[in-house]
This record gives structure tokens, sequence and C-alpha cells, in this order.
């Protein structure tokens, strides 16, 4: 992985000192080994505090809402999964691809900090990834632990290996193929009796302290005032009779992301309560796959949305009531 | 704070049978802003209007709401009582205590309940309602119509002749339609062609008429008056405008094996052909999937023998936009397929045939040339039995559950000329009912049963098989509480109709309600039945419903004096109720505008001013009001909530919803 941050950070030198871009978006050195945090370089000073690594799991498209709006072209390194929610971001209008380079960067799977210190592992000050296995220094000594038991949620159910956009690519090794398997949750949820899911999603949502790290970092949350603060939306800052109340937000949201969300799994990665809030969403999407035919938000930048289209092929209202699908 | 009026509507004994409407004005009376409150047998009425009127004046009311039927039925009426007293139209709500109270409950006190709390969703929302303005758009004096059968005809000709351009869309190579495959009509039995064809020519010559045949409707936008319709003109590999029809390229083309479509697939046609003698227009086309040419490069014998240069084996497909005012929609019928119906051996036995491959046999410019032959060996048959009711009032699931509707008339039709032309031929019908309302109709089917001896079996039938060439028709005869099964040379299917299948993707387009059987479905079963609840789309032929030729026409003449009544108008008065955007709030992302079926939805860029002097360039969407329908599609896709509806905004609507939950 060494290889590729260098090969990164002389991409974004390169781009920043001939003057291509006016900036590039990436991850930079947190206060630990294992918290890298997004961060936008504008010159080729600042890239000193440049990383890559297995804790570069954050989602990045969502800060060209802002940051492109600036002057110049803004370069932006991306890894599969987030080049989804980029397109979707294009495809809203909520960024301007022409003013965007992109460059699409391997990925091995991301990791999970706290799964590793559910292993007994703290103080990490380095992790080295070898194939199946990875390597964790600590200020303790060093063990090895299988990757798959310390990848994020979001990379153990990854949808894909390949760049839906992308100007150049750095990709150094290759990516193996990822098992197609991210259904599979929904389906437990979907076997379980209507008075057990219940239980399941009241247990999970009665957690929520409402701190909006889901909505804030979702892609698909680009509204400019989210309807959860516009006093007017009859929505917004209601007092909550108890906590499992706040399964308004979250089923609000998961109907306002349906049909966009690309699944990137940020919303259950940020989550301080470890909801997997993931779910409501990828319910959503196998739902739409099913009545609608295969759809993946983000595949492309361009057309309709199964949702916010009509086709004369279209179920009908009583089939989806039956939930069974085609 | 507003000044409501509430005025209760006994419908008669509609609603007050069944809701204590003297109690609801009473108890509405203690509603905060409530400042007038009425009941009165007959609201609609003169005098009920009238009162209304009155109140408006004398109690200084701003806003009312109507206590009565469905809004569909007279919320019109009540808006223009209220204008005619100086207020706004937009400032009425109904309430509707007949089709969602008095209608469907029985209990009295639990009915004046509901009444009363719907009255009060009604006044919950009245109060947030504004003075809306309707604005005006321009009519475009150009009807289309959808399909050249005799509806589709017989509307454009009423329209045509009242001084307005018809385009009339045919996705066949020659109008005339199903009408045009028929032998004779009943119930005077004159020859089909005889008074068809002359309409056709009509139409052809007609200087308002337009005839784009071989096209269909690929896309329609727009709204009442100014409908922007694409239409695909197909390829047809032969220039119309130079055939002159003279079908010296369908005697030389050596491809002849195509199944003749017209003929219902009894014979062939050759790869290039004219569907029939009197087609109109009368310009031949080419079977791209038949031609020798085209699938292999080589042949070229039509061009060559063309002397007019016509054959052009590399036309394509041609797109045209047109606007247009009013829309028809008469894209006709197609019998059912009977893949479900193996007990009838239709699949099987070739002298099993269907009603409409039975006209194509006993019509002179048949595949027989009119002579009444088996399919199968060509001979004439001698006994032949009618099965009535295929697939037509079946509730089983592998039919139609409706009642096609003129089987009966031409089952009988059938019979009697094949009594008049072969005396010696033995015919008999298996019915379930005999139907035949309509003037002349059932002496029309008396007398083929007691002049011309047809044997009507009441009963159905339930298994036709072959035994040596003899199809054995096994069925039951209720009247004499007997199985019976009759030896049979020719077993003649009487088989539901359905609408052409292409009416799906045409009432998508036009966002015209289709019903469970793909029937368009009418704006009122009584009061509106050509107008689709879409404003300027009507509805002529079995598009809308089983009928026969007479009620066909009927039916067209009454869609053209709608279109006519449309087309005279200079301009249109516009929906108020339009969407309108918080400009602030949207975010650019085109989603209500990718769900608009009107295309009323642009985007723009603007500049916003960010405070400390710094602005901002935006995209932000913008709402034609003039094209906008009201739906609210949009208002529910927006995310953020940037979109609200006139007339039904949010706070309206949840305001209701409280209004409701206080109950």
């Amino acid at each position: 992985m060494r290889d590729v941050e260098q090969k990164m950070i002389e991409r974004a030198a390169a781009l920043l000192q001939n003057g291509e871009v006016a900036r590039v978006v990436g991850w930079k050195k947190g206060e630990f080994y294992f918290d890298p945090a997004p961060a936008v370089f504008e010159t080729v000073d600042e890239l000193k505090d440049f990383v890559y690594n297995g804790f570069c799991g954050a989602n990045l498209s969502k800060y060209l809402i802002k940051v492109s709006k600036n002057e110049g072209k803004t370069a932006i390194f991306m890894k599969p999964c987030d080049s989804y929610s980029f397109n979707q971001l294009v495809k809203e209008h909520r960024v301007d691809r022409e003013k965007i380079y992109v460059i699409a960067v391997e990925c091995q799977g991301k990791l999970d900090i706290e799964k590793i210190k559910a292993n007994g592992v703290t103080a990490v000050t380095n992790v080295e990834e070898n194939g199946d296995k990875v390597t964790v220094s600590s200020l303790y000594g060093e063990t090895v632990l299988d990757k798959a038991d310390v990848m994020l949620g979001k990379c153990l159910t990854c949808k894909g290996k390949t760049h839906q956009a992308k100007d150049e690519d750095i990709i150094l090794h290759e990516m193996p193929a990822p098992a197609n398997n991210r259904f599979d949750e929904v389906a437990k949820l979907e076997a379980m009796t209507e008075d057990e899911r219940f239980a399941f999603w009241k247990e999970q949502l009665q957690k929520c302290i409402r701190c909006n790290a889901c909505r804030n970092v979702c892609p698909a949350c680009s509204c400019l005032k989210c309807v959860f603060d516009n006093p007017s939306s009859g929505v917004a800052a209601k007092a909550n009779d108890d906590r499992f109340e706040e399964q308004l937000f979250h089923v609000i949201r998961a109907f306002h992301v349906s049909g966009r969300c690309t699944d990137c799994g940020e919303c259950s990665r940020v989550c301080p309560q470890n909801i997997p809030l993931h779910l409501l969403n990828r319910k959503f999407i196998k739902d739409i796959d099913g009545f609608y035919g295969e759809y993946q938000a983000g595949e492309t930048a361009e057309g309709k949305t199964p949702l916010t289209s009509y086709k004369e092929e279209d179920l009908e209202v009583s089939d989806v009531f039956k939930g069974e699908g085609k | 704070m507003q000044r409501i009026g509430v005025f209760i509507c006994w419908c008669g004994s509609n609603i007050a049978a069944t809701v204590d409407v003297k109690k609801v004005a009473e108890t509405i009376k203690a509603e905060p802003g409530v400042v007038y409150s009425e009941n009165y047998q007959y609201m609609c009425s003169e005098n009920g209007q009238q009162l209304i009127k009155n109140a408006i004046k004398e109690h200084n009311l701003t806003a009312i709401v109507v206590g009565a039927c469905s809004p569909r039925m007279h919320e019109a009426t009540f808006r223009k009582a209220a204008e005619a007293a100086g207020l706004n139209p937009y400032m009425v709500e109904i309430a509707n205590i007949r089709e969602h109270c008095s209608w469907i409950h029985k209990d009295m006190d639990e009915a004046t309940e509901k009444a009363v709390v719907l009255v009060r969703t009604a006044i919950a929302k009245v109060k947030l309602n504004a003075p809306l303005m309707s604005g005006e758009s321009p009519v475009v004096k150009r009807a289309l119509v959808i399909g050249g059968g005799i509806a589709g005809i017989q509307a454009a000709l009423d329209i045509a002749d009242a001084g307005f351009e018809v385009d009339i869309v045919e996705k066949n190579a020659t109008i005339g339609g199903r009408m045009a495959q028929l032998d004779k009509t009943f119930p005077t039995l004159d020859c089909s062609a005889c008074i068809l064809t002359p309409k056709m020519v009509d139409c052809a010559q007609h200087e308002k008429i337009d005839i784009l045949s071989y096209s269909e409707v690929e896309e329609v936008k727009g709204f009442v008056g100014n409908f922007n319709v694409k239409i695909r003109r197909k390829a047809r590999y032969v220039d119309e405008t130079k055939c002159t029809g003279c079908k010296i390229c369908m005697e030389k083309c050596p491809s002849k094996k195509g199944l003749n479509d017209f003929n219902m697939g009894l014979n062939t046609r050759p790869a290039i052909y004219i569907p029939f003698a009197q087609a109109i227009p009368n310009v031949a086309v080419i079977d791209p999937e038949q031609c020798i040419k085209m699938k292999t490069g080589k042949c070229g014998i039509c061009q060559k023998f063309c002397g007019v240069g016509a054959i052009d084996y590399t036309q394509k497909d041609e797109f045209i936009d047109r606007q247009y005012g009013a829309i028809v929609v008469a894209t006709g019928f197609k019998p059912i397929a009977l893949d479900n119906f193996n007990e009838y051996g239709y699949a099987d036995n070739k002298d099993v045939i269907t009603s409409l491959e039975l006209e194509r046999l006993m019509n002179a410019a048949g595949p027989s040339d009119g002579v009444l032959v088996r399919p199968s060996d060509g001979k004439h048959p001698k006994v032949i039995t009618f099965i009535q009711c295929v697939g037509s009032r079946d509730t089983s699931g592998c039919g139609k559950p409706y009642c096609s509707k003129i089987c009966c008339m031409y089952t009988a039709k059938h019979a009697m000329l094949i009594r008049e032309k072969y005396p010696d031929t033995e015919v008999h019908v298996f019915y379930i009912d005999v139907r035949t309302p309509g003037k002349n109709y059932d002496e029309f089917y008396r007398r083929a049963a007691e002049q011309y001896g047809v044997d009507y079996i009441k009963g159905m039938v339930g298994k036709v098989y072959n035994v040596n060439g003899k199809l054995m028709v096994q069925g039951s005869n209720l009247i004499d509480n007997e199985q019976i099964t009759i030896e049979s040379d020719l077993v003649v299917l009487a088989t539901a109709i359905e609408p052409e299948p292409s009416v799906r993707k045409i009432a998508t387009l036009l966002t015209a309600s289709i019903d469970t059987n793909n029937f368009l479905t009418e704006s009122h079963a009584k009061l509106r039945p050509v107008e689709s609840p879409t404003a300027g789309v009507y509805l002529a032929g079995v598009c809308q419903g089983p009928k026969d030729i007479p009620e066909t026409v009927s039916q067209a003449s009454a869609c053209a004096a709608k279109v006519i009544g449309l087309l005279v108008k200079d301009k249109l008065k516009t929906n108020a109720c339009v969407a309108t955007p918080d400009e602030m709030m949207c975010n650019g992302c085109s989603q209500c505008a990718n769900v608009c079926a009107y295309g009323a939805i642009t985007y723009v860029e603007k500049e916003f001013r960010l405070g400390g002097g710094k602005t901002e360039v935006r995209r932000v969407v913008s709402v034609n009001p003039a094209v906008c329908q009201g739906c609210g599609a949009c208002t529910v896709t927006c995310p953020s909530g940037a979109m609200d509806l006139k007339g039904f905004s949010s706070k309206q609507i949840m305001s209701e919803v409280e209004a409701i939950c206080k109950m």
C-alpha cells in the first residue's frame, strides 16, 4: 500500500505544480495512525501530511459539492465504491463533472479500528496488509490477525472493484473480486416475522442519539437545507416522546435516498452507536431490483432512477403491494 | 382569521338518509372560524347556489366549505357560485360526505360522526387557502386521432368538416381497421366494405385530413390545447408520394409465403403488398422480415419492375413533431389469443376457427373469394357449430370477465347468412344467454332462430375433439338437461375481444387512466363518457369498452363534438393549482423534472446573495404554470420539500391530517 500512497502523492504534486488542478481531495494524517481524515490539499507543501492506508475508508465524494464551487479544477482520489456516489452527485447536478479530475485508486478493503481493538490490540502504530492477513504493530508489540475479522462492515459486502468514473488510475496490485453477498443481510431481516423485525429495529433505533452523523456523511443527503432542519417542514426538531421516535428520522431519510443511495455504507461506518443503518437503504435497493429490474445507483452519471421514471412495463401498484416483485 | 360558511347538502336522500345533515350543520357551528352553517336539500340546485351566494354577501364570508358529493361532481359548480358572489373560486373546499361517507355506511350515528370529521377537515384546509388566479394558454387548432378504424375515421371526418385540421395516425399500412375485415354488418346486413370504404376515401380526399399510415405515436408532451407529439413514420421501403398502387410489384415478388394478416393468416401474401384492394393510402409496403432483397441483398425484382421508381430498400424510420390541441384515442381491439382454451381445439384443428376468421372466409374479397369452405380441405361444411362466449364472461381467469357485447349479434348474423346462402347447412349455436338489446337487434336474432332455422342450444361446450376428420362438439343442453355431442364440419368460436395491446403504451404516453382489462377509463361513466380524465384526451370505440359499429360511430361523433368545442376556443384557462418552488431550498437535483409528466419543469442558473457581498450562481427549478397540471408528483419527490402545490400545499394537507386525527 506504501507504493500506492507514494504514487498518489507524486501525482497530486505534479497536478498541483503544473496548475492542472487548484486542489486535491484526499486523506491526511490524523493524530494516530488509524485516524486519517478527509482533507483538501492546495499546495505541494501540504502534501507532506497526505496518507493512504488501510484506514482511509471515508468516501470523499460528498466534499466535492463544496470545494468544487471554488475557482479551478479539483482532483480527487476515489476508491471504487466512492465513484458510485460521485456519479450520483454528477447526475443530480450537485457536482460539475467538468471541474473534477478523478484519480481512481486501488482498494483492498478498508479496516475498522474498533474491530482491531475488539481483538485485544490497542495503541496501534502501524498496520501491514498481506493478503488475507494483517500485521498490526502497537506500542505493545506485533499481532497477526485475519483481515476478514477486522475489515469495515461495508467492505465485507463490497459491491465491486470497478471504478465507475475516472480520468486516470493508480492501480498497482490486483484487486480480488468481492463475494457479492450484500443482500444476505437483508434476506435475514426479511426472514424474520413482523414482530421479530419490529423488535430488531426498535432495539437498534432506540440507540440513536440523533447526532446526525449518518445524514451529514451521506452523499445522497445533499440538500441545501434538510427537512429536519427546516422549521416550516413540520417534521423538524420535534421533542420525542421516547427514543424510538428517532425511527421517523431514519425511515424518512431512507425514503429520501431511495433509488439514489449507492450503498456506500458510510452511514453505518460513522454511526457512533453502531446502528446498522445501511440495512434500511439496502432493503430499498433489493426491493427496487426486484420490482423494476436490477439497478445500481451511481453506475452512470446519466438517466433517471427507477423511482423517478415511469415505464410501460413497470409493475402495477397492486403487484408491488403483494411484495413479491418480478 | 377567515370567516367560514359551511353548507351541508342532503343530496335528496343520498346523503340525508344516512347522515343526520341537520346535526352536522349544527355541530359544525361551534368550530372556530365558522360564522355560518346551513343545510339544504339540493345545494347544487339554483336555489341552493343562491343560498350560498346570499350567505357569502350577508355574512361577509371569506371562505366556504360545502359538504356534498365528490368534488369531481360539483366543485366547479360551487366555485362558480362563489365567484358570482365575489369570492375567489379557490376559497371553496368540498367535504365529500356522499361517496366517502353516506354511500359506504349504514349506521346513521357513525356516518354522522364521520361527516362531521370530514367537514372539520375541509375547514382545517380552507383556513389555509389563498386566492388563486388562473392563467391563459393558447389552443393549437389541430386534432390528432390515434387509430384509423371506423371510430378514428368518423371522428376525423366530423372534426375536419367543422373546419379543423386533423391527423390520423394509423399503425397499419392502411386505415380501415377491423371493420374493413368484416363481411356484412348487423342488423341490416349491408356489406361492411360498401359503407366503410367511401368514408376512407372521404378521409383521403379531405383537405383538412392528413393520414399518417404505418406510423406510431412515440412521445407526447404538453397538455390540453398544446400537445407536442412525436410520431414515428415507419419505413415502408416504398416512396408514398411515388407509388401508384398498380400492384405490379405484388405480382412479380418471388417471396409469396408471408401470412396475410388482413385475412387473419388464412392465406399468404407477397413480401411487398397492399393489404387489400381498397386500402387507403393505396400504397405498397415491404415486410423486411420476408423480403429477399433485404435479407440477402439479392433480388430487387420489385424495384426493377416498378414503373415510377418508388421502391427504396434503404428507407429509414422518420420522426415528425406536430402540435395538437386535442387527441382522440381510437385504437380499437383484437380477438384474444386462445392459448388458455385448449378444450376447443383451436390450435390443433384447422377447422376450428374464430368468428373474425369466418368473416374473412365469407368475404367476397377473402381468401376463398367468399365461398364458405373448410380451411382444412376446401370442402363445403355441412354442419357448423358456433360456440358463444369463448373467453367472455369468464371469471376463471383464463379469459375476460366482461361481456364482449358484439358476439351474440354477429353470431346470429353468421348463422343467418350461412342458412340463407347454403340452405343445406345445419347450424347450431351454443350460448349462455343471448344478449340483444338495441334497435332492431332482438328482432334480428329472433329471425335467425325462428325464420332461418338456426338451432340455438342453451349450454356450454366442454370439449371439441377430432374423430376421423369430424369435429365432435361435446356440450350440455340445459333446456333438455342432457349432454349432447354434435358431429360438425366447422366450429366457429365467438372469441372475446380485448383492447388492442398497444393502447397500454398510448395510455402511458397520454397519462390517461386504464382499467384492469386495459380499457381506457372515461371521465364519468354516465355524464362524461367520451372524455378521458386527462384533459384534452377523448375516447372513441372499443378502446373505451366493448361496442358495436353503430355505438362506435356515435361515440366517435360525440368525441368530435367535444374536440370541436375545445378547438373553437382561442384560449383556455389554465389550472390555478400549480406547483410552486422555493428557490432558496432547491438543490437543482432534477428529480422533480424527471417525474414531471407534462414537461413543465426546467432549470435556470440564478445568482443568489450569500451575505457579506458574496454571491453564488445556483441551478434552480422553474415551473411553467401554463404547462403544470397540478398533479403534485414533483412535490412528493423533492427530498428537501422545496416544491409545493398551490391549493394543496403540504401545510394544508398536514392540517387536514391533524383535523382527522383529532377526532
